[in-house]
C-alpha cells in the first residue's frame, strides 16, 4: 500500500519533470513565432512576447518585398536538393561495394574512408585547396561538393546494406545480371527506408550549411539562408536591408527586428512541415546506428 | 615465391571484381581531393606560407610557428575552454538525456509520453544559426525575455553581450536544450532491450518503483553508459565552432570565457596575416585529437568488442 503510494508520487514527479523539460523545449519557438507576427513598435517598446499587444504581417510582406530572402531560398534548395542527391547516390555507391564482406580488399577500403574521421588537414588546408587549386569561391558547388560524402552515412549504408540476405542476390547474379542492375533493381528497392534515413541526415546538412558561404562567397545573389541568418544575428541594418530595397524615404517605416524573425521562422518552416518524417526515421536511423555501432 | 602468388592473386581478384570495385571509385576520389589533399597542406604549418608562392614555393621555417604558437598563452586558455566545454557538454548531456529516458520508460506508452518525445527532440533538427538568432531573443539588453522576467521579479537587468561570466553556463544550458532530448533516444533503445521479466519479478517481490530503478534499469545500463561516454570523451578536444560562433559570434567581450581552438582558427583564417600560424594550430589540434580518438576507441574495444567503433 505504502509502496504504490509512494510510486504514484514517483509518477506525478516523473509526468512533471519531463513535461516541464519537453515545454522549455517548445517555448523558444513559441515565442520567435509570436515575435515575429508582432507589430515592429510593440516589440520595441514591450520586448518579445508570447502574446503580442498588436499582431502584424508587416515582417512577412517585407521579406518577400525583396530578392533577398526569395534568392537565398532558391540557393538553399538548390543546394540541398543536388547535394542530397549526390551524396546519396556516391555514398549508395560504395556501400554497396563495401557491404557483405565480398572483396577482398574491403576492410582497407574501409580504413581509407575511416581514417578520413580521425585525421583532418584542417580549415586552412582546405581553405587554400579550395580557393587556389579548386577555384570554388563564389560558385554554389562550393556548398556541395566538399560535404558530398560523409564517411559516417557510408558505414550506416553499409550496415543497412549488409542485413540483406546475400542469397536474394547471389540468384540474380545467377542469371548474369552486373553488379549495378542488383543494386538497381533489389538493394536499392529493399533500402528504401535506409535511403530515406541517410538522405535526410545529408538533406539538413546541406539545409543547415553557412560556413562555407561566410569563407568562400562574395556574390550575396548566391549566399544561403543559414548564412543571411548569421548575418543579421547581430547586424540589424543588414535585416532591414533585406526588407528595403534602398529608398531612403521608407526606412522609418520598415520593420527590422521582426524581420529577423520571420526569416528564422521561414528557414525552419521546412523542418516544422518535414518534421514527422524526420521523426520517423532519424530515430529509427538512430536506433540501428546505436545498436550496431 | 608465396608473397608474389598472393600479390597475384590480390590483382586478380581485383580484376575479378572490377565492376564491384568500380562503384567505390566516385566516393575515393571525393575522399582523396576533400580530405586526403587538405592532409598534405599540414606542411604549411612548417612553412612561412605566401599564398601567392603557394605550397612548393613558401619558405620552411621548421617549428618556429609552433615555438610562436606555444611561447604565449592563448594556447592554455584555448585548449582549456575546448577541453572544459566537451567534459561540461558530456557529463550535462549524458545525465540529463538519461534521467529523460528512464523517466519516459518508466511511464509507459501514452499519449503524454508520446507528446513530450515529439517534442523533445525537435530542437536537436534546428541548426545552430537559428539557434543563435533566437537566443537573442533571450539575452538582448532591454527587450529580452530574461530580462522583462528579472524586471518583473525586480531583479538588476544583466548586460549578456558584455558580461563573459554568464556564457558557459549559457552554452551548457544551450548545448542541453539542443540535444538532451534526442540523447533520451538512445539510451530508451537501450532501456528496452532489458528483460522485462527482471522487472515482474521486482514487482511481485514487492520493490518499490525507484528501486526497479536504482537495482535494474541503472546497473544493466551501465556498459552503454560508460561505452558512449568513453567514446564521447575521444572527441574531447573536437570543436564546438557552429555553436560557439553562431551564439558568441565576433564579440570580442566574450572571449575570455568562450574562446575555443576551433572558433581561434576560424577567426584567424578571416582576419591575421599568417596561414603558416594559423595551420599550426589547427594540426595541434588534429594531432592530439587523432591520439584521443584513437586511445578511446582502443579502450572501448578492450571493454567491449560489440560497441568498437571500427
Amino acid at each position: 500500500m505504502q509502496n504504490s503510494r509512494n510510486d504514484k508520487w514517483l509518477a506525478v514527479l516523473f509526468y512533471a519533470f519531463t513535461i516541464v523539460f519537453a515545454a522549455l523545449c517548445l517555448y523558444p519557438f513559441l515565442l520567435v513565432i509570436a515575435s515575429s507576427f508582432t507589430e515592429e513598435a510593440t516589440l520595441l517598446r514591450n520586448g518579445y512576447r508570447l502574446l503580442p499587444e498588436a499582431f502584424s504581417f508587416n515582417a512577412y510582406k517585407a521579406i518577400f518585398s525583396t530578392n533577398t530572402i526569395p534568392d537565398a531560398y532558391l540557393v538553399t534548395i538548390f543546394i540541398t536538393v543536388a547535394g542530397t542527391a549526390l551524396s546519396l547516390l556516391v555514398t549508395s555507391l560504395a556501400a554497396y561495394s563495401l557491404s557483405g564482406s565480398r572483396l577482398r580488399y574491403a576492410p582497407q577500403l574501409a580504413l581509407f574512408f575511416y581514417f578520413t574521421m580521425l585525421f583532418s588537414g584542417g580549415m586552412v588546408s582546405s581553405y587554400i585547396l579550395t580557393t587556389r587549386y579548386l577555384h570554388l569561391q563564389d560558385t554554389i558547388w562550393v556548398y556541395i561538393l566538399p560535404a558530398v560524402l560523409s564517411p559516417w552515412n557510408l558505414f550506416l549504408m553499409r550496415n543497412f546494406f549488409n542485413d540483406i540476405p546475400k542469397e536474394l542476390f547471389e540468384s540474380v547474379k545467377l542469371d548474369g545480371a552486373g553488379e549495378l542492375r542488383i543494386l538497381r533493381s533489389i538493394v536499392l528497392p529493399l533500402s528504401l527506408p535506409a535511403l530515406a534515413t541517410i538522405g535526410l541526415f545529408y538533406a539538413l546538412a546541406y539545409w543547415s550549411s553557412w560556413a562555407p558561404a561566410m569563407l568562400y562567397i562574395e556574390n550575396p545573389k548566391l549566399y544561403s539562408l543559414q548564412y543571411i541568418i548569421m548575418q543579421i544575428i547581430r547586424n540589424i541594418d543588414m535585416a532591414q536591408n533585406i526588407a528595403v530595397s534602398g529608398t531612403p524615404s521608407a526606412v522609418q517605416a520598415v520593420p527590422a527586428y521582426t524581420v529577423r524573425l520571420a526569416t528564422a521562422m521561414v528557414t525552419v518552416g521546412p523542418i516544422i512541415f518535414l518534421y514527422p518524417f524526420l521523426q520517423r526515421y532519424f530515430v529509427g536511423g538512430l536506433k540501428v546506428g546505436a545498436i550496431k555501432g | 615465391m608465396s608473397r608474389i602468388t598472393n600479390k597475384h592473386r590480390g590483382i586478380r581478384e581485383i580484376v575479378h571484381n572490377r565492376s564491384l570495385y568500380l562503384l567505390a571509385v566516385p566516393a575515393v576520389l571525393f575522399s582523396v581531393v576533400f580530405s586526403y589533399l587538405p592532409m598534405a597542406g599540414v606542411a604549411i604549418a612548417f612553412q612561412d606560407f605566401n599564398p601567392l608562392a603557394g605550397l612548393f614555393g613558401s619558405e620552411w621555417v621548421g617549428l618556429d610557428n609552433f615555438r610562436f604558437f606555444f611561447r604565449g598563452s592563448d594556447w592554455l586558455i584555448i585548449t582549456f575552454h575546448t577541453v572544459f566545454f566537451n567534459l561540461m557538454f558530456i557529463i550535462t548531456g549524458t545525465a540529463l538525456a538519461l534521467a529523460l529516458a528512464v523517466m519516459l520508460t518508466e511511464l509507459g506508452r501514452n499519449a503524454v509520453v508520446r507528446t513530450v518525445q515529439s517534442v523533445m527532440i525537435l530542437p536537436n533538427f534546428i541548426s545552430w544559426p537559428i539557434i543563435g538568432l533566437f537566443s537573442v531573443t533571450f539575452f538582448t539588453a532591454d527587450t529580452g525575455a530574461i530580462n522583462q522576467f528579472l524586471h518583473a521579479a525586480g531583479l538588476a537587468p544583466i548586460d549578456f553581450y558584455t558580461e563573459p561570466g554568464v556564457w558557459p553556463p549559457i552554452l551548457v544550458l544551450v548545448n542541453l536544450w539542443k540535444t538532451a532530448g534526442f540523447g533520451a533516444i538512445v539510451y530508451m533503445a537501450a532501456i528496452v532491450g532489458i528483460d522485462r521479466e527482471l522487472y515482474e519479478a521486482a514487482r511481485i517481490a514487492g520493490a518499490p518503483r525507484f528501486q526497479c530503478i536504482f537495482r535494474i534499469t541503472l546497473p544493466l545500463l551501465k556498459s552503454t553508459i560508460v561505452m558512449l561516454f568513453l567514446l564521447s570523451l575521444g572527441n574531447i578536444f573536437g570543436g564546438n565552432l557552429e555553436m560557439i560562433y553562431s551564439l558568441v559570434g565576433d564579440n570580442s567581450f566574450l572571449f575570455g570565457s568562450t574562446d575555443t581552438i576551433d572558433t581561434y582558427v576560424f577567426r584567424a583564417l578571416r582576419t591575421s596575416g599568417s596561414l603558416g600560424m594559423t595551420q599550426a594550430i589547427a594540426l595541434y589540434q588534429s594531432v592530439v585529437g587523432f591520439l584521443l580518438v584513437v586511445t578511446a576507441n582502443k579502450i572501448a574495444a578492450k571493454l567491449d568488442r560489440e560497441s568498437a567503433l571500427f
